[in-house]
């Protein structure tokens, strides 16, 4: 099991650093580099030309890049040309209202995904494996952002049942430990805050768990169907076992095997899906902040975000295959 | 004699009846066969052929051109005066007095423009650089494993990007215009179409028949193109037909990141919605139109992929 | 003694209907009969309907898509009050599954559940039916897998069907099968997917099991041999029908159906001349016409003749307990082949747990 683990994180790493590469790469051939972003638009040429010298611009590629990894490796990813503040600072202060997000959409696919995708499969071809099937496939070819603008506007500005920004209402007076602010209050028994955060969560989060539900629906329905054409469940039948047995210990947790890989690579959709829903919301977190970055052209931002991202969702989709590795035996011996 | 032959063709006759049902024919003509017995396999056709039809002959079907601003005077965004369907404008106006159904019709062309070019990329690029890695892995031995890995490596840094903030990254790069999301949108889909096509050949290098050929002395290039490759098409196709439904999304999305084509002469679905957001909340139509052709129009790439995934997966077939 | 045998098949039929398809018949008025305690063979090539018959009687077919028709009278409990398997609700087969009626599959490794240790797939059944709990679950599942001859089995309730060899996984099988002491059993193809040395220990397991418990057993296989050597009656199935029955060393000396004659004659014999061809039978069941056209078996058979076709042959009885459905039977003395000479019957004195 740990040799597993020490082999899935050895291979990680060549794919991270191939990554720093790249990125090097990309922000160096961005359009207009710093000489253009740092002095006045009416600096002269030899006042830029000194300042690539002085930022070791000049130097070679291989020098510049040994450089760019050695702050990388201290933490150092530059600044933001927006905020002026170090890049980490920036993710630090933002990363845990997009965590906040990510997990309420995740739980909202999870908890509704899968018991739908697993009624529709019991009776697939009926009315509501058609309604289920529908439902996702429209929900995969909805863009998140315009969905994101629809809920906001029924439920927020028209009907007034949800908050249409933010994290918590302004102004509300609550203790901040881990950042996020759900938690934060339950731990303070700040009962009211906890409550206003969770309402602000309820519509972003909807908008960003369309698509990890639509796919989970759907992998749990296809997954249920394959299961129960196999001979185990068979053989379960045949013990007359309890249907919810049959049910519980033969056919779901089977069928969740694909579901677990998934909601892995679901992590990366619902990073992405934050860039789209935080903007609408004003929600704060690094999906708002890279949106921002993009309008601006905040390189350093985009460029430190998207590595931090990348190496996040490696590390995710890791324990995502170390827990798979529990759930199937069978992984473990290969 | 009489009697006899009769007899036998009775018999043949009855065992033909039988027989006729069980016979095999082509992987690729059966599951046409099936998709054209699916409704939804129908249906998403007849959505995307009204989507083509429209895009190619759309100047034939828009009554205005889509950047004449004929109505100027008729609507003020700032008063939320705005104008709604009405005989000469079936879908109204939108916020700078152009007519709406005009610009849907000609958006058209630009959306499966940007689809089609963007989902031909990735597919291409993609099944390349799988098409190389999986033929090596089967076929090349010790050395083409290693090929197999480096290639592979790369395939895992684009992936270890959501694909979203792939194109952002490439679209950030190369500045706006209409190719650049065209280049992004398809670059973030190369991955995919790699580890498919990889994934298949592999398995199916690792068949008896492959083995086969390779114990007659076939050549391994004749193996990897005459036996392996089309043996593994299927998820990639069935890829491709999804890809045109995501690209049509994505591209929507990298519209309203500010990176879509900035061209106001040329109308897009995407950069339409982006638009629009600014004034949901008083005219939501316009918002709805390209949202609901966007979504109409992905639905019916997406119906038809499924439709081929589900007729060519064995394990669904009945 | 109750009256009655214990299982009485009378008249299944099962369609697989399929909407814009022509309905399938799998099983075509199949009719056969078990006694307590008794061994009886269903014989036949695959397609000819034995597995889904297993399926039917264990209550096991899906419920969309299929119909079943006829009755399977069965005595719980060994009483004199009968249940008919084939309409009880389904919370009664339930009950009667895994307790009254076990089942053992063909393929060991796809019959066990991948993600769930051994221990606990052979408690699940003690805890559903014998009402057993923790430690005591865990040690009768640890004597029911020494009792099918599981070396070390404390360690093995702890693995994944995985880490087990075929033969392993089979007695294991058979292990929940007998866990609550059925009153029938039915094995369908149990040795199909197994070594032929593991083949024989399996099947002397299962005889050993049967005549110590007094279950019966319903044989489900293509392979004369395996009957051969531990059914006392066999049912020879062809397309959906029984179109022979009799007592195991009645069928074997005297075939008389032209398919039961053709399966015993395509069989390699060790003690038959080198020069003597074997003679398969020509064709496969996908020749087989409908039972309503005439005799299914009329197309690739050697006595066919014109009467074969217009409708089912009748079943007829010519001497006692020896019953087939042909208008042209094979007469004796053409295809004798005793029993004793038969083929493949297992090596009865072949070691046990060899297979680990």
């Amino acid at each position: 099991m740990l040799r597993f683990i020490v082999r899935r994180v050895l291979q990680a790493v060549p794919t991270l650093f191939g990554l720093s590469i790249l990125l090097f790469i990309w922000v160096r051939a961005l359009p207009g580099g710093p000489e253009y972003a740092l002095l006045p638009e009416n600096a002269t040429a030899e006042q830029r030309a000194a300042l690539r010298r002085a930022m070791g611009l000049d130097d070679p590629v291989i020098v510049q890049y040994g450089a760019f990894l050695g702050r990388l490796l201290q933490g150092d990813l530059g600044q933001s040309l927006q905020t002026g503040r170090p890049v980490l600072t920036e993710f630090a202060m933002k990363f845990p209202a997009t965590v906040e997000l990510a997990v309420m959409a995740m739980i909202i696919a999870v908890s509704a995904g899968v018991p739908l995708g697993y009624l529709a499969a019991r009776r697939s071809g009926g009315a509501l494996d058609s309604l289920v099937v529908g439902g996702s496939l429209v929900g995969i070819c909805t863009p998140v952002f315009f969905l994101a603008f629809v809920l906001k506007l029924v439920f927020a500005e028209q009907l007034g049942v949800f908050p249409s920004a933010f994290r918590q209402t302004p102004g509300i007076d609550a203790t901040r430990i881990t950042g996020l602010f759900v938690v934060d209050g339950i731990a303070t028994r700040e009962w009211d805050a906890a409550w206003d955060a969770f309402m602000h969560l309820v519509l972003p989060g909807l908008a960003l768990a369309s698509i990890p539900l639509a796919v989970i629906v759907r992998m749990t329905r296809a997954g249920v169907i394959e299961v129960l054409g196999e001979d185990y469940v068979r053989t379960a039948e045949a013990k007359g076992l309890h249907r919810r047995t049959v049910r519980g210990r033969h056919v779901l947790r089977n069928a969740m095997l694909p579901v677990v890989t998934a909601i892995g690579l679901l992590s990366g959709a619902l990073l992405a899906g934050a860039v789209l829903t935080e903007s609408v919301f004003a929600f704060g977190g690094i999906g708002q902040f890279i949106y921002s970055a993009t309008q601006t052209r905040d390189y350093p931002v985009l460029l430190g975000f998207i590595l931090i991202i990348a190496a996040l969702y490696v590390l995710i989709n890791l324990i995502v295959d170390i827990s798979y590795s529990l759930l199937d035996p069978r992984v473990r011996v290969s | 004699m009489s009697a006899r032959t009769e007899r036998i063709d009775r018999l043949s006759e009855l065992t033909a009846a039988r027989r006729e049902e069980a016979e095999g024919r082509g992987v690729w003509r059966e599951a046409f066969a099936r998709m054209s017995r699916n409704p939804m396999a129908i249906t998403g056709a007849a959505v995307v052929a009204v989507f083509i039809v429209v895009a190619v002959l759309g100047d034939l079907i828009a009554p205005y051109g889509p950047t004449e601003q004929n109505w100027g005077d008729e609507v003020f965004p700032n008063q939320n005066v705005f104008v709604g369907p009405r005989a000469e404008n079936w879908l109204g106006l939108d916020n700078l007095g152009r007519d709406q159904f005009s610009r849907m019709v000609i958006g058209a062309r630009q959306t499966l423009l940007v689809g089609v070019v963007a989902a031909g990329l990735g597919f291409t690029a993609g099944a390349l650089l799988g098409g190389l890695s999986g033929a090596s892995y089967a076929l090349g031995g010790a050395v083409g494993r290693r090929v197999d890995a480096v290639l592979m490596r790369f395939v895992d840094m684009m992936l270890a990007l959501p694909s979203l903030l792939l194109a952002v990254s490439i679209a950030a790069l190369l500045g706006q215009g209409l190719v650049t999301v065209m280049i992004a949108v398809g670059t973030a889909q190369v991955p995919i179409f790699a580890r498919l096509l990889r994934g298949a050949m592999i398995a199916q290098g690792s068949r008896d028949y492959v083995l086969a050929a390779r114990a007659i002395g076939a050549r391994r290039r004749r193996i990897a193109l005459t036996h392996i490759l089309p043996n593994s098409m299927g998820p990639i196709l069935v890829q491709l037909t999804l890809s045109l439904a995501t690209a049509i999304i994505d591209a929507a999305a990298l519209s309203y990141l500010g990176l879509g084509n900035p061209d106001p002469s040329v109308p897009e679905w995407g950069t339409m919605l982006a638009d629009a957001q600014r004034f949901l909340s008083s005219a939501p139509q316009l918002a709805v139109y390209p949202a609901l052709a966007i979504i109409v129009t992905a639905l019916g790439f997406t119906l038809m992929g499924e439709a081929l995934r589900e007729s060519l997966d064995p394990r669904l077939r009945k | 003694m109750p009256a009655g045998p214990l299982l009485a098949v009378d008249d299944l039929s099962v369609t697989f209907t399929q909407r814009r398809r022509r309905d399938v018949k799998a099983v075509d008025g199949i009719s056969f009969s078990l006694d307590e305690g008794s061994v009886v063979g269903l014989v036949g090539e695959s397609g000819c309907g034995k597995s889904v018959t297993s399926l039917a009687l264990m209550g096991l077919l899906p419920s969309r898509g299929v119909r079943v028709a006829g009755r399977a009278g069965f005595r719980p409990g060994g009483g004199d009050t009968e249940a008919d398997l084939l309409s009880l609700p389904s919370r009664r087969m339930r009950d009667l599954r895994g307790r009254e009626l076990a089942m053992v599959f063909q393929d060991p490794l796809s019959s066990l559940n991948p993600v769930v240790p051994i221990g606990r797939q052979v408690t699940e059944i003690l805890v559903r039916h014998r009402g057993l709990k923790g430690r005591a679950a865990r040690s009768a599942a640890a004597d029911l897998l020494a009792r099918v001859g599981i070396p070390d089995p404390g360690r093995r309730l702890r693995e994944y069907p995985h880490e087990l060899s075929g033969g392993m996984r089979q007695r294991a099988l058979i292990a929940m099968a007998v866990a609550c002491r059925p009153r029938l059993m039915i094995a369908d193809e149990p040795t199909t997917a197994l070594d032929v040395t593991i083949q024989a220990q399996i099947l002397e397991l299962l005889k050993e099991l049967v005549t110590e418990e007094g279950t019966a057993l319903l044989m489900i296989t293509h392979d004369l041999g395996i009957v051969a050597g531990l059914c006392d009656e066999i049912n020879v199935l062809y397309a959906g029908r029984v179109v022979e029955s009799a007592q195991r060393h009645e069928l074997f000396r005297a075939p008389t159906h032209p398919y039961t004659a053709g399966l015993l004659a395509s069989i390699p014999r060790l003690h038959a001349s080198r020069d003597l061809p074997l003679t398969p039978i020509r064709g496969t069941v996908n020749d087989a016409i409908d039972w309503t056209d005439g005799c299914a078996f009329a197309p690739r058979c050697d006595n066919y003749a014109e009467d074969c076709l217009g409708g089912p042959p009748h079943m007829r009885e010519e001497r006692a307990g020896h019953r087939f459905r042909c208008v042209h039977p094979v007469r004796t003395d053409a295809a004798a082949v005793s029993a004793e000479q038969s083929p493949a019957a297992p090596e009865p004195s072949a070691p046990k747990g060899e297979d680990r």
